[in-house]
């Protein structure tokens, strides 16, 4: 009955958006290759696929960011071409983008009412009354003279939010709206798009997290390739089990190596899933622990950071890592995670305290060398910044994989370039770690993020690494690179090879590493072995932390 | 020594001096603003120079000639409009290329029109309001300037009216600081960008050509004498601030006064060190308020959609 009567509304109306037949091609690559789907009326429809499957392809297509080369775009059934986004707006389609696109400079305000030319003043009072008519339908409280490069990330997103729908009166699309948020940020998403859907929106909404599509979304459609790959409807959402859809979804997005990808696909959808406290924790841990730990590599000694306007700074940090372990630092982003792995690295100099490292057999102190010298000593630092300082987008794949040596034998002799060494180190870098490029000589601007992340990883991990600091490792790959850079910090630790893991995905700790400490406000509030009750203890501390 | 007429003299001088970079300055501010920096504005002043003066001498008008110096600016800015903002072509090449150009164009058309009978224009209409413009000293300076001299006072006050009040004003701001979110905000950046090169141009070309129909009274080649790039200087440290800017081309225009004063009660120092105090003194300014200084994030980098 259920099936029919959604059957007879879809004969009656034409559905909100309809594209037929959307190829987009880029030079070299063909983004979206005859792409056709449909977009209902109070319908969440969630798009999934792996980097580079033609997800921000498509979604740039229906915002007027990108013309398609072919195909058309049927809107309640008339043909409609989306030439800017102006056009898209007017139409009553909605975007956020998967980069921020707040000026951090104006206040939330100024950032909301920005694409209304009309009139010879600004018209705050229709814009402050707009904004509470928003904030009361997605339920949250938003001061309209914050400027936004102050707020908070998960703040910053439902600025974000607000800002398609002041003019996404019928649709709204999110690209990865979920990748900066905790947990709560994203269930609070997940409430939003409920009271969205319940007005009759569509929104179109683009994740990563298999559990996210499937709890929140009314349709999935995966794309693999630029191409549609199949597509679950609303009625076989709604009545499967949670976990036979993920396998569906898992087998439409890889084929044939499903199978191999199956059960480590498990352990990154099962933890929220259902019963978030308890989930699988027993599977999700069973092969951390089990390494043999040496002795101490990385000493840290009441270090501390003066805070500042911009951060909480460090407080007498002392942690001590021993050789073979994986230590993951938890907590609430921005409590002194990127200062703490900065001042691992070397990239900032520690106001205080002491840090010592393995070195020749016995601990030396480093907290006054730079980043070379503590590169030269093992010591690696992969940056969250992947296109900022972790790479230079305008040079090759090969050059970036030598960018922390430059100088150095075999790459430099004599002060002269060595090509043939550097181009020899990057093709056994592009086959060691599956790096997707067209050559060696390609600028890295042009890979997308996870191949960069690749490109990284490979850098800091070739010619004998010690210890190596993650900063995010995984944040905003896909399913089958996450899997492989946690495989490859698994593996290192098994050789003897320590990590400090920075994430904000307390899943993603539970399942790497032995020991975590947990960060607020810039202080270790405590540390935690990880076992059955791990993430009860880290949650406690992360909750009581930021209270207090 | 410091008599009534010295004081005078000065109030008079700074005012002069600070008012082409004012109106030069407000330009290339609302042109940083929208994240074009416009290297070529000392080409522009050149060319409202010449063709204000020009204008004025074929008309028998100053008025014209302001209006035909702001034409003039406007022309030479639509060469960075097409190259840099249409085209994403590198500002500071072109805007050297916009200053390069205009120097040699003035100077040609100089030679052209003007080699043989090298005219003069005179004194300059002022604004005499009757009772204020006879109180001593203050009086004669505040209240009786040509009127041009309110023209830029007023355009500074309009100037941050539009950009803290207006839709257009807070697109300006945006565009740059983050050009995609004006885009995605159903903006056009191209329009933006080129309304407010343009208007460097404009207010460019009106400040050069205060230096020929206020200032000197003639059109001389190279006339501007580094004040353009002084101009970006103000603007950069005022931090995307009318009235800062305002305040720092006064600043200048003392410091080149007082110089002048220097002279006439004849302290004994060679009159090249004396030139160059003002610039002494906007150089200490640089490097005491340097390290606040504001740029928009956007500044210099051209917009091309979908290209990050």
């Amino acid at each position: 009955m259920d099936a029919e009567s959604a059957g007879s509304v879809k004969d009656s109306i034409a559905p909100l958006i309809e594209i037929t037949g959307i190829t987009k091609r880029f030079p070299g690559v063909l983004a979206n290759d005859d792409i056709s789907l449909s977009i209902e009326k109070g319908e969440v429809h969630c798009l999934l696929g792996e980097n580079g499957a033609g997800k921000s392809t498509l979604i740039s297509i229906l915002s007027g960011m990108t013309r398609p080369d072919a195909g058309t775009i049927l809107i309640e059934g008339t043909e409609t071409e989306i030439n800017s986004p102006r056009q898209a707006l007017d139409l009553g389609i909605g975007t956020v983008y998967q980069h921020a696109t707040l000026v951090p400079t104006l206040t939330v305000l100024e950032n909301l009412i920005l694409g209304n030319t009309k009139g010879a003043t600004l018209d705050e009072s229709e814009g402050r009354r707009r904004l509470d008519e928003l904030a009361s339908i997605l339920g949250t409280d938003v001061d309209p003279n914050a400027v936004a490069g102050d707020l908070a990330l998960d703040e910053q997103q439902v600025i974000e939010i607000i800002k398609a729908l002041w003019k996404g009166k019928t649709a709204l699309i999110l690209d990865e709206p979920t990748a900066m948020l905790a947990p709560a940020g994203v269930a609070e998403l997940g409430k939003m798009f409920q009271r969205l859907k319940a007005g009759g929106l569509a929104i179109v909404f683009i994740t990563h997290m298999l559990h996210e599509a499937i709890e929140m979304g009314d349709r999935v459609t995966v794309l693999r390739q630029g191409r549609v790959a199949g597509s679950i409807g609303p009625d076989e959402l709604r009545s499967e089990q949670s976990e036979r859809l993920r396998d569906r979804i898992v087998e439409i997005m890889f084929g044939s190596e499903a199978t191999e990808l199956g059960d480590v696909a498990e352990l990154h959808v099962d933890v929220l899933e259902d019963h978030p406290d308890q989930g699988s924790l027993e599977k999700a841990t069973s092969d951390a622990g089990g390494r043999s730990i040496g002795a101490p590599i990385l000493k840290l000694d009441n270090v501390s950071l003066e805070a500042s306007p911009a951060s909480h700074g460090l407080h007498n940090i002392n942690l001590t890592i021993a050789e073979g372990e994986i230590l993951g630092i938890a907590g609430v982003g921005g409590n002194g995670q990127a200062e703490l792995a900065e001042v691992l690295a070397g990239q900032r100099r520690v106001d205080s305290g002491q840090i010592h490292l393995l070195h020749d057999g016995n601990l030396q102190r480093i907290d006054r060398l730079g980043v070379h010298a503590r590169g030269q000593m093992g010591l690696r630092y992969v940056s969250d910044d992947r296109r900022g300082e972790a790479t230079v987008g305008s040079m090759s794949v090969s050059i970036n994989l030598v960018l922390k040596k430059i100088g150095d034998a075999p790459f430099w002799r004599w002060h002269i370039m060595q090509a043939g060494e550097i181009q020899r180190n990057a093709e056994s870098a592009i086959e060691n770690f599956d790096i997707r490029t067209p050559s060696a000589d390609t600028n890295i601007s042009k890979l997308s993020g996870g191949n960069i992340q690749k490109v990284i990883l490979a850098r800091e991990t070739m010619s004998n690494p010690r210890i190596v600091i993650h900063n995010k490792p995984t944040h905003g790959l896909d399913v089958r690179t996450m899997l492989m850079v946690r495989e490859r910090i698994r593996q290192m630790a098994a050789e003897g090879v320590s990590a400090v893991v920075i994430s904000n995905h307390l899943e993603e700790l539970l399942d790497l590493c032995d020991r975590f400490a947990v960060l607020s406000k810039g202080r270790v509030i405590g540390i935690v072995e990880n076992g059955p009750d791990a993430e009860r203890h880290i949650g406690d501390l992360m909750v009581g932390g930021t209270v207090s | 020594m410091f008599d009534e007429t010295l004081i005078t003299a000065v109030l008079v001088g700074a005012i002069a001096a600070s008012v082409p970079l004012m109106l030069a300055g407000i330009g290339e501010l609302i042109s940083e603003r929208a994240g074009v920096l416009n290297i070529g504005l000392e080409g522009m002043m050149l060319m409202g120079a010449y063709g204000g003066f020009w204008v004025a001498i074929e008309t028998e008008s100053i008025w014209l000639g302001f209006i035909g110096g702001a034409a003039a600016g406007a022309l030479a800015s639509l060469v960075m409009v097409f190259l840099c903002v249409r085209w994403g072509l590198d500002q500071i090449v072109v805007g050297i290329g916009v200053l390069l150009g205009a120097e040699g164009l003035t100077s040609l058309l100089d030679a052209a029109t003007f080699a043989d009978t090298r005219p003069r224009i005179g004194i300059t209409a002022r604004l005499d309001i009757p009772g204020l413009s006879d109180i001593p000293v203050a009086g004669r300076v505040v209240f009786g300037e040509p009127y041009m001299v309110y023209v830029t006072l007023l355009a500074v006050a309009v100037a941050g009216w539009v950009l803290w009040k207006t839709p257009w004003g807070l697109a300006i701001r945006a565009t740059g600081e983050r050009p995609e979110a004006v885009d995605a905000a159903g903006v056009n950046v191209v329009v933006v960008r080129s309304l407010a090169v343009l208007s460097a141009g404009v207010f460019g070309g009106l400040g050069g050509a205060y230096l020929s129909l206020v200032s000197a009274g003639n059109f001389i080649p190279m006339m501007t004498g580094g004040r353009g790039f002084m101009a970006i200087v103000l603007a950069m440290l005022a931090r995307g601030r009318p009235l800062l800017l305002a305040a720092g081309a006064l600043l200048f225009g003392f410091a080149t006064a007082g110089t002048t004063a220097l002279q006439l009660v004849g302290v004994e120092v060679r009159p090249e060190i004396v030139n160059s105090l003002p610039f002494a003194v906007v150089l200490a300014a640089l490097v005491l308020l340097g390290r606040n200084e504001f740029l928009p994030s956007a500044l210099a980098l051209p917009y091309v959609r979908g290209e990050r």
